[in-house]
Parts: structure tokens; C-alpha cells; sequence
């Protein structure tokens, strides 16, 4: 905002015209418009790109060159958003689960992908009846996973048993013999339902990380200094 | 389906009409050599056995057939009874091969002992597993911790 003139502005208008030290009216409104009209890139300050030569940017402009955080938060933040669940399916939930997967709803989009082997994944996605006999296997299963690991009970029968409540065959819960982080309500969820809780587990994995020393599954803090893009030229 | 009398006459079975089905009802010891009739009887050739159940009258024990032939495009349930102190039918794996799975889940649930079956282990509770679930007698909703 550009004022011309060696009075400042106010208390003009018509009623008063020449009134020594102030403005005429035409040109205040010139001022006035000047100052909340609208205004170019060279008075906003930005940089336009000109022909193969492009605008900086912005964050090169605006954010710091140097990010202080935790490798917990920084791990946290990668885990979260590259969650990989065991591909397995007990019940009818798994196949809600695979119709998440699929392009409808495309769990891929937010870095969510299955994998056929404990050992590389991140996720266990109980999905469906965990029966008496099945529960030796998904120990197993739970167990060949590496640290860090979360668990997604899917659905009233991974949550409690649902249906097959205090039956002979059915274990009243996947958290009877693992441990549970999310549980999704349902008999089966929709997927809407099980990409809710997915980001509750995204957000679930960020503030533990925050939580620092607090979690189970954070890992020993210390801190690092990261190094951001500096702009060039 | 009228040849039914006829034909089954050696193994004086009871034949009812129940809804739209026919009920042959007969006596366990004559089973397997009236399947093998019904099997291989040109005029009536059920050659597939669709299901077998058993239930459970508190009594007694019934072990249910249901036949269709392929062929001829009809169909027939065979009832045989047997007490439910030693409950115990002839297998009939010998006559239709797909006998072979649900006698072995009718021995897990209920009980029954299939007589000359070749290999009847439980099929989908586990090793170790004590009592028959599908019974009436049986205790539901005692959950044993796992």
C-alpha cells in the first residue's frame, strides 16, 4: 500500500472540499482503491515464471531451510503413510477388505498396499471369525511380523466374537491372543468404514510419536537436525 | 418313482411322500446294499449323493440322504435311524465317494461312528477336541477360555 501525498489520508469526502491538508475526493479514491483493489504479482511480491524459465517455488521462498525434529516423528510420519497389511482373509469382512483395495475406494492412494509375507508388513487386518483352530496360526503370523506392528480388528466377530458370542468353536475377540490397536465396528464394515479406521490408525501411529518414550512401539529418541532444499540462485 | 416299492421290495423299507419329497425310511442294517441299488438300478440311477445330515431327536439319532440322479433329473432322501446310546450307521463312502467328508463332520458333531469308513478323523475341529457340539445334550455357551 502506496500512499502519495505528504497529508494522510481521512476525513475527506465531498462535504468538505478544499479543506486545506487533506485530499480532494477523486483522489482519495484513488488511494482507497489502491489500497483494497486489486493488485499485481510485482505488488504482491511474487515471482512470475517467464517462458521455460518458472516461478521459484513457494516453498523455497517460505519455508525454513532448517526443519528441527525427532526421527520419531520423522519415522512416524513415513510409517503412516506407508502402511502395508498382511494380505490374509478369514470371513466375509476380507471380502469388504479386498473391495477397499480395489479402485472404488483404493486404499493404494494413501500408501496402503498388501503383502503376501508377515515378515515385510507392517498391518495385520484381522478380517472376519478368528476360529479356535485359526487362532494358533494368526499368533504365528503375528509374531513373524517385525516390530514396529499394528493390528486392525475388523468387525464384530475380530472384535468380540459377534454372532458366534461364547461359542465353542469361536475366540471371543482377536485380542484374546494378540494385541489390538483399532477395532471397527460392523457385521462386516464397509469400506468406508475400514478406510476410517485406517486413518485413525495413521493418526494413532503420529501421536504416539509425539507421546515420545510413552508408546510401545516408538523407538528410542533422539534428536536430528534435517536439512531442507535450499533455493537456488 | 412309482418303481420305487418294486424295487426296494427286498429291503422292506418304509416309503412316505413328506412335502415334495419321497422318504424312504430303512432299517441301518440294509443300508448299503439298497444304496447300491438305488445307485446302479437303471430305471432309477442316483448317482449323486447331494447331502447327508444327521439329526438329533434326543432318543435317537437320524441320518438323512438326499439323493438326485443327474440323468433322470429326480430325486430322494433315505432316513436311517439309530439309537443314541451307540449311535453307529454303515458308511456308504463305498457306494457314493462324496459321503466320504460328511460322515466325517456327522462323526465330529454328533457322534455318529460310520462303520467301514476309511479314515474318520475329525474334518474341521481341531486334534484334541472333547464332545459332539452338534448335540442337543451339548452345552452351548460354555466358553472355555482359550
Amino acid at each position: 500500500m502506496a500512499v502519495t501525498g505528504n497529508t494522510p489520508p481521512g476525513n475527506f469526502g465531498p462535504e468538505n472540499p478544499g479543506k486545506p491538508g487533506l485530499l480532494p475526493a477523486d483522489k482519495a479514491r484513488q488511494v482507497i482503491w489502491k489500497s483494497i483493489g486489486p493488485r499485481t504479482p510485482a505488488e504482491e511480491g511474487i515471482t512470475v515464471g517467464t517462458g521455460n524459465r518458472p516461478a521459484p517455488a513457494p516453498y523455497q521462498k517460505y519455508a525454513p531451510a532448517m526443519i528441527t525434529t525427532t526421527t520419531q516423528k520423522l519415522f512416524a510420519m513415513a510409517r503412516a503413510n506407508s502402511l502395508w497389511p498382511l494380505q490374509f482373509g478369514l470371513a466375509c469382512c476380507a471380502i469388504e477388505m479386498i473391495s477397499t483395495y480395489m479402485a472404488h475406494h483404493d486404499l493404494d492412494r494413501i500408501g496402503v498396499v498388501t503383502w503376501p509375507s508377515p515378515r515385510q508388513s507392517d498391518v495385520m487386518i484381522v478380517a472376519g471369525t478368528v476360529v479356535k483352530k485359526m487362532a494358533e496360526p494368526i499368533r504365528l503370523l503375528y509374531e513373524q511380523m517385525p516390530e514396529p506392528k499394528w493390528v486392525i480388528a475388523m468387525g464384530a466377530c475380530a472384535t468380540n466374537g459377534g454372532p458366534y458370542w461364547r461359542s465353542y468353536s469361536v475366540v471371543m475377540g482377536v485380542d484374546h491372543i494378540i494385541p489390538v490397536d483399532i477395532y471397527i465396528p460392523g457385521c462386516p464394515p464397509r469400506p468406508e468404514a475400514l478406510l476410517d479406521g485406517i486413518f485413525k490408525l495413521q493418526e494413532k501411529i503420529q501421536q504416539d510419536a509425539k507421546r515420545s518414550g510413552q508408546s510401545g512401539t516408538a523407538q528410542a529418541g533422539d534428536t536430528a537436525t534435517l536439512e531442507a532444499p535450499r533455493p537456488s540462485g | 418313482m412309482r418303481l420305487l416299492p418294486e424295487v426296494l421290495a427286498p429291503f422292506s423299507p418304509q416309503i412316505a411322500a413328506s412335502y415334495d419329497d419321497v422318504v424312504i425310511t430303512v432299517d441301518k442294517s440294509k443300508l448299503v446294499q439298497m444304496a447300491r441299488v438305488l445307485r446302479d438300478d437303471s430305471r432309477l440311477s442316483f448317482d449323486l449323493m447331494r447331502l447327508l445330515t444327521v439329526v438329533d431327536y434326543n432318543d435317537h439319532f437320524q441320518v438323512v440322504y438326499h439323493l438326485w440322479s443327474l440323468g433322470k433329473r429326480h430325486r430322494t432322501v433315505v432316513k436311517v435311524d439309530t439309537p443314541a446310546a451307540e449311535a453307529s450307521v454303515p458308511s456308504v463312502t463305498s457306494v457314493w465317494r462324496t459321503a466320504d467328508w460328511y460322515e466325517r463332520e456327522g462323526k465330529e458333531l454328533f457322534g455318529v461312528n460310520f462303520e467301514g469308513h476309511p479314515k474318520l478323523e475329525p474334518l474341521l475341529l481341531w486334534e484334541g477336541f472333547e464332545g459332539y457340539p452338534g448335540r442337543r445334550s451339548y452345552q452351548l455357551f460354555d466358553y472355555k477360555e482359550f
